[in-house]
């Protein structure tokens, strides 16, 4: 009627299931390091990214703040203060001999000045930056909605994708640089920003102009932009994978 | 009582069928989503290792933060709750063999892969999430349509009377016995419930809050969390739940009987316990 003492098959149980659950985490990491589980990821990026198409629609906006919910300093991430010559060069000089150059699959190769961007007619919203680490901050940022821009390039009909090339080299040697494709890059609230919070951009936010693309996550937004380049596909630029960060492992959609 | 008026059923084993194949299906493979949900989500803590409550992170004023300090020429893992400091060092903060300590906030031996590596760690929680939700989805309306909720889970208006004498007895860890663990005890149901309904929702819309492009589609969810800061937060709230009902469900499984609940969970039969003239209770 007692229950026979189990005590032995329990630590037996406990013991086997510490062994199983150590194999596995060894197991785990062993996954992580082989890639055989790479095609399984891609397929659960392509998942997340088809799920965010159907639910999110082209003109979704992301929510505007008010001035209250400004940051008191916004946080810069990543490239701090590009040290290549070039750039220092053109800070130095307040940015007057930068240009912009739109060139690629676009029927009129050009340059923009800051000047010249500045006389566009523009957008300002406060929107918050969330990091891929985890963090927010809010800002507000004024600058030409990248749609338009587009529009006075005129993008031939095989463009797919927009890449940003940006002036710094992030610690690792290679130069930074991002893509958006056509529907990110056409949407309202994608700006190229040339000021936050009412004042220039500063160096640390990524002066003179740097990319806002308020449904994405920040790796996504380019700062130092020097051109920007229409591309039927990026698998010839930087690593193939679309950006400085996604050749190093990070997901090229930065939805999530 | 029972045992006097049913001499015979003591001695012979009561079995029933109490998991169909598919329940137990879901829940092993929610068991395997859960752990690596948990693992890679420490991993993408400790990208970040600080929550904040509201829309943006106030940086100076962390709700939590988990951090390492050098304090005479030595790391110290700190971990500040709200106002408090505690020292953590060897688990939070800092951890790993001594000599050769890692100032990171969660312990390589909890985060998934063990290493730093956010870029992986993401890749492991959108890939279980993608199992997770779908079977989480599939059983709710499987508990819902196939009655499974009313005849099962949703506890009866009689069963209140005996929440009293129902906790003291779980820690005791005395369980029902006999025909009383044909189903599952008010508290039993009142964990299922909470669980199933409210904290693995929880932790998915949390979840999904925390991403700008799903903020786009579905605004509200900024609102009702109020704000993305407190939907991490929150996120980190239920699986730190998750994890608690977890350590007491595997208790529960190990107080009441290990091989006939793990059984009851592979092949589905559970033998019911005898009753015990034992631990009959003279008082009743």
């Amino acid at each position: 009627m007692t229950r026979p003492p189990d005590e032995r098959r329990r630590r037996f149980l406990a013991g086997s299931l510490l062994a199983t659950g150590s194999l596995l985490l060894g197991g785990c990491d062993r996954l992580s390091r082989s890639g055989t589980l790479q095609p399984l990821f891609d397929a659960s990026e392509a998942l997340t990214q088809r799920a965010h198409r159907l639910l999110a629609s082209r003109e979704a906006l992301a929510r505007e703040y008010t001035p209250a919910d400004i940051a008191p300093t916004f946080r810069p991430n990543g490239t701090t203060f590009p040290r290549e010559r070039a750039y220092m060069r053109l800070a130095a000089g307040h940015f007057r001999a930068w240009r912009l150059e739109v060139d690629g699959l676009v029927e009129r190769p050009q340059a923009f000045s800051l000047e010249a961007l500045r006389a566009l007619p523009s957008r300002t919203q406060i929107t918050r930056h969330d990091c891929v680490e985890g963090w927010s901050c809010i800002g507000q940022w004024t600058g030409v909605v990248l749609g338009d821009l587009l529009a006075r390039v005129g993008v031939k009909d095989e463009a797919r994708f927009v890449v940003f090339h940006c002036a710094d080299r992030f610690p690792g040697g290679d130069r930074y640089y991002e893509s958006l494709d056509m529907r990110e890059a056409y949407h309202p609230q994608t700006l190229l920003a040339y000021a936050l919070n009412g004042a220039p951009l500063p160096i640390a936010n990524g002066a003179p102009l740097r990319l806002r693309a308020e449904r994405q996550l920040g790796y996504k937004m380019a700062k130092y932009l020097m051109r920007l380049e229409l591309v039927d596909s990026f698998a010839h630029i930087g690593g193939g994978r679309g950006g400085f960060w996604e050749d190093r492992g990070y997901r090229w959609w930065a939805g999530i | 009582m029972s045992a006097m008026h049913h001499p015979t059923r003591d001695r012979s084993k009561t079995v029933i069928r109490r998991h169909s194949l598919f329940t137990r299906l879901w829940h092993w493979l929610t068991v395997l989503c859960l752990v690596i949900l948990l693992m890679s989500g420490l991993q993408i803590f400790n990208a970040h290792p600080a929550l904040y409550w509201g829309k943006d992170s106030h940086f100076d004023s962390p709700a939590l933060s988990i951090g390492a300090e050098r304090q005479d020429g030595e790391w110290r893992g700190i971990t500040q709750l709200g106002g408090w400091r505690f020292d953590t060092t060897g688990l939070l903060g800092v951890s790993g063999p001594e000599g050769d300590r890692d100032r990171r906030a969660f312990p390589a031996w909890a985060t998934l892969p063990g290493p730093r590596w956010l870029a992986m760690g993401r890749q492991w929680h959108f890939l279980a999430a993608w199992l997770f939700v779908p079977l989480l989805v599939a059983y709710l309306l499987y508990l819902v349509i196939g009655g499974r909720l009313r005849r099962r889970l949703l506890p009866r208006t009689t069963e209140w009377r005996h929440l009293g004498t129902l906790l003291i007895d779980h820690l005791r860890l005395r369980f029902p016995r006999g025909e009383a663990a044909r189903h599952y005890n008010l508290l039993q149901k009142l964990a299922y419930l909470t669980v199933l309904f409210v904290l693995a929702p929880l932790v998915v819309l949390t979840g999904l809050t925390m991403s700008p492009t799903m903020d786009a589609a579905w605004p509200w969810l900024l609102d009702v969390f109020g704000g993305r800061q407190s939907a991490r937060t929150l996120h980190f709230l239920c699986a730190v739940a998750l994890l608690a009902f977890f350590v007491i469900h595997v208790s529960m499984v190990l107080a009441s009987g290990v091989v006939n609940n793990l059984r009851s969970m592979i092949t589905g039969r559970y033998v019911l316990p005898p009753e015990e003239e034992s631990r009959h209770d003279p008082t009743s």
